[in-house]
């Protein structure tokens, strides 16, 4: 089992990073009128930990029993018959479904598939609760049709149903559902949180940590980044798988790791995972290998530095292809590209080029095809270095 | 459907008025119902305004009124977004439903019962044009048979229609121009105080006044999530509430939060402005909500001239729409914050390089 999976804590007790969210969560399940809920939070951050834990708190062990299932659902829209094919994720009390899984179909999953289990109560009214729950993954990436037929759904359905909504950018998420909901926001934990964390991990099997170390790289860190008390928490959960696995952790790892965890979680267990397979015992100065993708991304912002021209557009033109075609999200990959982009500009140039990235990405949201615009992003970007280059040095 | 404990029930639904006139705020519209209720007879109505109005509890509401409930499963037929709304049902649908005659004979005893059927299309403004423009034929025909009415004896094939929607101008113009419009106001401070009082009297919650004017300050004017908040803090703070629990449920965005941006900003210091949007997309704040805190805050700014002020405004514009067309959340309030940058530094507007 991954570490990410194996580390996951099963109750709200348990969660180390959101602490106070998860009490407060305990609290509003022990009454009966449990509101509808929507987390919303950078990918990463805990929220369907939560969410996993909200369930077992509702509904006790039995919450954790689930089936995968893969169901044909036909659909009657009018003059012709759909046929959707869904993933669910079900115990006896909850469902768990991506609708936005559906594509441009995802207004039936709302409207016929949701709305019907929404309808149906529970068979088991001798447990406590009332009503079952349902789960929708990234309702942010749900249509504006679909949005608005869970509106009244919601509503209707109250009684028998509660729904838990997750999404990552709740700006995408109508003003109508997220006033039908309890908005429960879940925060990247900081560096801090996760320096502690891994810390955690380490004090149960007692192995020494020289205390001065953890500190002193720590603070170097948190004084290079500017931030106060940043990725504490992320180191905090690293050191407690480190220590359950009984590895040893020389101080100032944790901190690095989260330092290049950009504030995820998960992305700072699986690179100590990472580094744990590659290299035992630690070493304070271990690289700590960086995705593939993103040292690609960074080759190709050092390749249209340094030249501007069709050719190097061509090249630069495969690159992107290979990142596309190895599912990395078109926007992931413009953002990458802009941050590595940002290191190395002047500053003049920075508010020109992040302009244009935004231009570009709202475009690709618009447009079908992502290369299109991801080329256009890199064209434009070489035209106004070029000019920059020829008005600076001639 | 069995019935349902009443205590599991949101508040929302649970203070949700039965009958016209509970409704708040809405005096015209209240006064026009109740002289339905009166008369029995009602033209073809469209409910706009903001969410959280009361648009749907007034139409639920007179339904319920005008029929009762033996007679209301079978006279009013109520669709919504959930439904699916295409032409297609309403060729044959509402077509089937709206045909139907109604018999004079049945009566509830204490209703009005009027001779009519009712179709209630909320979220109206969901409906696609093809389907508007069908229904607004609907309603023609309708007219013509209400006109030759007298001349039918007992049975006539009239149908009322409640249009509910957010923006009128998304209906099109045949279809509003039949109707009585009626525009919900959003609710003043003192009738969302006298509701959440009541509701608080009902389920012994202590809140104090710098909490209720917080409430209503922060839900503007939408009755629904100022319940939807009430209900969320009683929840996870017990039943005494303060303004502080009221802002942690509601994902307002602290003051200095927005501060630190704006200082960022400020300074002219572009890395400085990266590093604050990093941390408010990685603290999880919606952007769009971090945008209309943004503009409150160079609204009041004494110190930034009309020009400057008008400059950012248009960036928060611009990319209030973007979002709205689902662009990344990260890479819009970058721009944001460059092009507020810049505007504060009066450093010019056209781009250098530029070719």
């Amino acid at each position: 089992m991954l570490w990410v999976d194996k580390y996951r804590p099963k109750t709200l007790d348990q969660v180390l990073v959101h602490k106070d969210t998860a009490q407060n969560l305990k609290k509003l399940v022990s009454e009966q009128d449990c509101p509808h809920l929507l987390f919303y939070g950078p990918s990463g951050s805990g929220k369907k930990t939560l969410i996993m834990a909200l369930l077992r708190q509702m509904f006790g062990a039995s919450a954790e029993k689930v089936k995968v299932e893969t169901k044909t659902w036909k659909i009657d829209a009018g003059s012709r018959t759909i046929d959707l094919e869904l993933t669910t994720l079900a115990s006896t009390h909850h469902v768990e479904l991506s609708p936005s899984d559906a594509g441009f179909q995802d207004r039936y999953i709302v409207q016929e598939i949701i709305k019907e289990m929404a309808k149906n109560r529970p068979i088991d009214t001798k447990g406590k609760k009332g009503f079952k729950v349902l789960v929708l993954n990234e309702v942010d990436k749900l249509s504006r049709e679909a949005q608005h037929s869970l509106r009244r759904t919601m509503e209707k359905y109250s009684a028998s149903c509660r729904l838990i909504l997750c999404c990552n950018s709740s700006s995408r998420v109508t003003e109508a559902i997220r006033s039908r909901c309890l908005n429960v926001r879940i925060n990247a934990p900081t560096e801090d949180q996760v320096r502690r964390s891994l810390l955690h991990f380490f004090h149960s099997s007692s192995i020494k940590i020289p205390i001065l170390l953890i500190e002193t790289v720590n603070n170097t860190i948190l004084f290079l980044m500017g931030l106060n008390d940043s990725l504490q928490k992320i180191v905090k959960v690293l050191e407690f798988i480190g220590q359950k696995e009984g590895l040893q952790l020389p101080s100032g790892f944790a901190s690095r790791i989260a330092d290049k965890s950009n504030r995820s979680l998960r992305r700072a267990i699986l690179s100590f995972e990472t580094c744990r397979v590659q290299q035992y015992p630690f070493n304070i100065n271990q690289t700590i290998p960086p995705m593939d993708w993103e040292e690609y991304v960074a080759e190709i912002s050092s390749d249209i530095m340094r030249e501007q021209s069709p050719k190097r557009l061509f090249q630069v033109r495969g690159k992107l292809y290979e990142l596309l075609t190895n599912c990395i999200p078109p926007e992931v990959i413009l953002k990458k590209l802009l941050s590595e982009l940002l290191k190395k500009l002047d500053e003049e140039l920075k508010h020109e080029v992040s302009h244009w990235a935004a231009y570009y990405e709202h475009r690709m949201r618009q447009g079908q095809k992502a290369i299109f615009h991801l080329e256009a992003f890199v064209a434009k970007f070489m035209s106004i270095y070029k000019g920059f280059l020829i008005a600076t040095f001639g | 459907m069995a019935p349902v404990l009443q205590s599991s029930q949101p508040w929302v639904e649970k203070y949700r008025p039965r009958q016209v006139k509970d409704v708040a705020h809405q005096d015209e519209v209240v006064r026009v119902l109740t002289n339905t209720l009166e008369t029995a007879s009602c033209p073809h109505m469209l409910f706009y305004g903001p969410p959280g109005t009361g648009k749907t509890t007034t139409a639920l509401a007179i339904a319920h009124q005008l029929f009762g409930p033996e007679l209301y499963k079978s006279r009013v037929l109520e669709l919504n977004a959930s439904d699916d709304r295409g032409i297609n049902v309403v060729r044959t649908k509402i077509k089937d439903f709206a045909a139907v005659a109604v018999g004079s004979a049945q009566r509830q005893v204490g209703y009005p019962c009027p001779p009519y059927k009712i179709i209630i299309l909320d979220e109206a403004d969901s409906m696609t044009e093809d389907a508007q423009a069908c229904l607004s034929l609907l309603i023609r025909m309708d007219n013509f048979m209400n006109a030759l009415r007298r001349t039918m004896e007992t049975h006539s094939k009239v149908t009322r229609f409640f249009f509910i929607c957010n923006y009128i101008s998304r209906i099109i113009e045949p279809l509003a121009s039949r109707c009585a419009k009626f525009r919900f106001k959003p609710l003043s401070e003192e009738v969302m105080c006298s509701r959440v009082m009541h509701i608080c009297n009902k389920e012994g919650l202590n809140v104090d006044a710098e909490a209720l004017s917080t409430l209503s300050s922060i839900s503007q004017g939408d009755l629904r999530r100022a319940i939807t908040y009430l209900q969320g803090a009683a929840r996870l703070f017990g039943s005494s509430i303060s303004s502080k629990d009221l802002i942690s449920v509601s994902g307002v965005i602290p003051q200095e939060v927005t501060g630190a941006l704006y200082a960022a900003c400020k300074s002219g210091d572009f890395d400085l402005a990266n590093k604050e949007v990093t941390n408010v997309i990685a603290e999880g704040y919606p952007v769009s909500q971090m945008l209309s805190q943004l503009f409150d805050m160079v609204l009041e700014a004494d110190d930034i001239s009309d020009e400057q002020k008008a400059r950012i405004c248009k960036s928060l514009a611009t990319a209030d729409k973007c979002l709205v067309d689902g662009a990344d959340e990260y890479l819009q309030m970058l721009d944001v914050a460059s092009n507020t940058t810049r505007a504060l530094c009066n450093m010019p507007l056209e781009f250098s390089y530029e070719s």
